[in-house]
Parts: C-alpha cells; sequence; structure tokens
C-alpha cells in the first residue's frame, strides 16, 4: 500500500503507468464518447419546443459539467502539493489548467451557438454563462501565473494557493451572479427528486458526461505525460526513451 | 536590550510605520484619488454628458473607477518592502505572520478605501447621482473597498517577486472582485429605486469579515513563496 505512493514519486514509474492507463481509457472513452454522441445527435426525438437545435446538449452539458469538475480537481491537486510535497500533485495541477481551460471554452461556444437560434442572440449577460466566463479568467490566472514565474517550484506553489483561493470563491461568484440576473434555465438533472429531462434524453446525456470525464482523464495523463518528459529531459531514462544513446 | 513587543503592540507599530511612510510621501497618496478624479471625468465625455443618463450608470461607474484605483494601489503594496528585504526580516520574526499581514491589508484599506468612500460623494454629485443614494455610496464603498484590499493583496503577494506583475495582478485579482461590484453596484442602484440597503450591506459585511479571517492565510502563504522563488 505505502509503495504506491512512494513510487508515485518516481518520475519513470508514473510515466509508465499513466502511459499503461491511457493505453486503456483512452479507446474506451472514445467509443463512450462516439456512442453518446451518436445517440443523442441521431437517435433521440426533437424536443417538443426548441426542435433539433436542442441536440448541442450533448455537447454543451458535458463539456461545462467537466470544466467545473476540472477546477476542483486542479484545486484538490493543488491542495495536495502543498501540504504533502508530492511532485505527482504538482504535475496533475499544471497538466490540469489548459485541460479545463479548453472544456469552458467549449461550453462557452458551445452556449453560444444554442443561444443564437433559442433566445435570439449569441450573447447574453445571464448569470451562468458569465460565471462560466469567470470560469475562464480563473483557468487563464492561473496559466498566466505559472508561465510568469522563472522558478518553476515557486509557480507550481503560487498557482496552489491561487485556485485554493479559487475554491472558496467559486460559491461566492457563483452565487452571487446568480443573484444578479439569470435568463439560463436551471439545471434539469438532480441528484434529489425528478429530474425536468425525458429519460431518453437523459441516458445519452448522462453517457456523454461520462465520456466526457474519460476524455478530460486522458487528456490529463497525456498532458502530465508531456510534462513529467519536459522536467526530465536531463536523465537518463528520457534520453533512453527518446532512443539516444547515453 | 528591550524584550520583543506582543503581538498586539507589534501590529499597531506596523499599521504606524505604513502610515508615517504613505504620509511622508502625500502625492503617493492622492494619487488613487486623482486617477479616481480623472477617470470620472472620462465618462461624460465618452457617454454624453445627459445629466440623466449619468445619474443612472453613476452606481456602476463610481464603483468600477473605486475597483481600478484599490486594484493599482494594491500591487505597490508589498513592493518596497520586498526590494528592501524588510518583508524578509518580516518573516523570519517571531511575531504571527497573520497579525503583520493584517497590519499591512489594514493601513492599505485606510489609505486608499476610507478615503475613496470619503471622497466619492463629491464625485457622486458631480455624475448626477441623487443625494438620497450617497449614504448607500459611502457605506456600501467603506465594506467593499476593505473585501477589495484583501483579495488585491493575494494577488499582489503572489506577484511581488515578478517584474512584470502589474497586468497579471488584475488577470488574477478581478475575477474576485466580481461580486463586491455586484453587491456594491447592487446597494447603490436598489438606493436609488428606493428598496432597502441593509441587506446589500449585511453581504459586503460578511464578505469582509469572512475575506479578514482567511485572506491572511492566503498573502502569508503568497508572501512565502515570493521570497523562496
Amino acid at each position: 500500500m505505502w509503495s504506491f505512493f512512494h513510487k508515485l514519486g518516481s518520475p519513470p514509474w508514473l510515466y509508465r503507468i499513466a502511459g499503461v492507463l491511457l493505453r486503456w481509457l483512452l479507446p474506451v472513452s472514445l467509443l463512450a464518447l462516439g456512442t453518446g454522441l451518436i445517440w443523442g445527435l441521431l437517435f433521440t426525438a426533437p424536443d417538443f419546443r426548441q426542435g433539433n437545435s436542442y441536440r448541442i446538449i450533448y455537447i454543451h452539458v458535458p463539456a461545462a459539467v467537466v470544466a467545473l469538475a476540472g477546477y476542483y480537481v486542479m484545486a484538490l491537486a493543488g491542495a495536495v502539493s502543498l501540504i504533502w510535497k508530492m511532485k505527482v500533485a504538482d504535475i496533475a495541477m499544471k497538466a490540469t489548467a489548459p485541460v479545463g481551460a479548453a472544456l469552458t471554452f467549449i461550453a462557452l461556444v458551445t452556449g453560444s451557438i444554442w443561444g443564437k437560434p433559442t433566445w435570439g442572440t449569441w450573447w447574453v449577460w445571464d448569470a451562468r454563462i458569465t460565471s462560466m466566463l469567470i470560469l475562464l479568467f480563473l483557468y487563464l490566472g492561473v496559466i498566466a501565473l505559472y508561465e510568469a514565474y522563472d522558478n518553476k517550484a515557486a509557480a507550481g506553489r503560487a498557482c496552489a494557493v491561487l485556485s485554493l483561493v479559487g475554491t472558496v470563491n467559486i460559491p461566492i461568484i457563483y452565487k452571487s451572479v446568480d443573484w444578479w440576473y439569470s435568463l439560463h434555465q436551471p439545471a434539469s438533472i438532480k441528484f434529489t427528486g425528478e429530474s425536468t429531462i425525458d429519460p431518453t434524453m437523459l441516458y445519452p446525456l448522462l453517457l456523454s458526461i461520462i465520456a466526457f470525464y474519460g476524455v478530460f482523464t486522458c487528456a490529463l495523463l497525456g498532458n502530465m505525460r508531456a510534462e513529467i518528459l519536459a522536467r526530465e529531459t536531463r536523465t537518463g531514462w528520457v534520453r533512453r526513451l527518446a532512443g539516444g544513446e547515453v | 536590550m528591550s524584550a520583543a513587543p506582543g503581538a498586539l503592540a507589534f501590529v499597531g507599530r506596523l499599521l504606524r510605520r505604513q502610515l508615517t511612510l504613505a504620509l511622508r510621501r502625500p502625492v503617493a497618496v492622492l494619487n488613487p484619488l486623482l486617477f479616481f478624479a480623472m477617470v470620472v471625468a472620462l465618462f461624460p465625455l465618452g457617454l454624453g454628458p445627459a445629466p440623466d443618463r449619468l445619474a443612472a450608470f453613476a452606481p456602476g461607474i463610481l464603483w468600477i473607477i473605486a475597483l481600478l484605483a484599490n486594484l493599482l494601489s494594491a500591487e505597490m503594496l508589498f513592493r518596497s518592502d520586498f526590494e528592501d528585504g524588510s518583508l524578509e526580516q518580516l518573516l523570519l520574526s517571531p511575531q504571527p505572520l497573520y497579525l503583520s499581514v493584517l497590519a499591512y491589508v489594514l493601513a492599505h484599506w485606510l489609505l486608499t478605501g476610507v478615503l475613496l468612500a470619503a471622497i466619492a460623494p463629491l464625485f457622486a454629485v458631480m455624475l448626477n447621482l441623487p443625494v438620497a443614494a450617497l449614504p448607500a455610496l459611502v457605506g456600501s464603498l467603506l465594506l467593499g473597498t476593505g473585501v477589495l484590499s484583501f483579495v488585491g493583496s493575494i494577488g499582489a503577494s503572489l506577484t511581488v517577486g515578478l517584474r512584470r506583475g502589474g497586468m497579471l495582478i488584475a488577470l488574477l485579482v478581478l475575477p474576485f472582485y466580481m461580486p463586491v461590484l455586484i453587491f456594491g453596484a447592487g446597494a447603490v442602484e436598489g438606493a436609488l429605486a428606493g428598496l432597502p440597503v441593509a441587506p446589500y450591506l449585511a453581504i459586503l459585511g460578511a464578505l469582509f469579515s469572512f475575506a479578514a479571517a482567511l485572506g491572511p492565510f492566503a498573502i502569508g502563504a503568497g508572501l512565502r513563496i515570493s521570497i523562496d522563488a
């Protein structure tokens, strides 16, 4: 049990195990993504009010859900790296930020495309849209802060502090914007109580959400592998890996 | 040789030091106020001088300028002490970092936020904001700028060691300023519409005490990282 934690500190082992995980997870997630999207986009009934335009939900909602969860993954990794000084957590935190930013961006763009036929406008300063935009800024802030430091160990810790401050603030930002102005529909899927979405639409959506989590994890692992290689460029095992003799 | 002062006496001295240092350079204290005045003058030029339109936008305008003035001054909060090494001495001293940081932020709030709140009614009248909304403006600015000082100091502590911190601190800190802006401008707009202002002020007060309770930990961590880097 403990040897597992010790091994986490070893970059070559981490690199290899992330590769093994990727080899299994990537095909499974892509298959789930393909199934979820094809099922949702082609084989569900059109919405009685929004017609076919609602089908973008199968991309929009999963991207938004995983983008929000991604921030907490980043902050949690940051907390672990601050408290226990684990290298793997630091690498994970750094690797999450661009993936989360990309997902937030996808959620904003698909939301905008969905808004045009539904609300008749590309952009409204509505509560949820605004808080997703703020989330994008938070991700970009973490990336920018990391890049600004020359000392990468300090950069990791600074970003960890920033993302932890963000976790405290996200609920406040979210609620404040919510009270400020809302046009966006309330959440349709609830863990407690009746969901307001038809089961035939719900199942492909849930599958898409799970698939997005899978793809997110794959992107995270890939990023972590790249980061490990970048940090260990000068070591023997990376040179052997690159084919060059030491 | 005298013994080290107690924690509270130390905070008092640190606060007095910050205020004395600032007052010895009065222009530096006046800079945020001048900035405030200048930007207020830009809005009628950009939006047109129609009094009723200016009055409608005044709560948002005043609050956004207060936000930016706070941001610009927060960037300088730790800089000179970082450069001459006194910040490092502070971190090495046996005094609790939480309280030292509190003294810094308090000084920043007194010198920018409180002064801005005191002078804001003048500019509010220039923007045609009805006199009835002035108490809400001053109250919300007093409480809100306190939160801004804490949040801005977190950004300042993380960027003080960087050469080009200016734009970066804006990117880091402005998202966290947004709730304060919403409730601050909301209080003034509420007062304009004849709604009760107390709930807004209560929320701002809650944010203030929350920021005062947790903010110094983040600021302290940020300062340690910046000193180590």
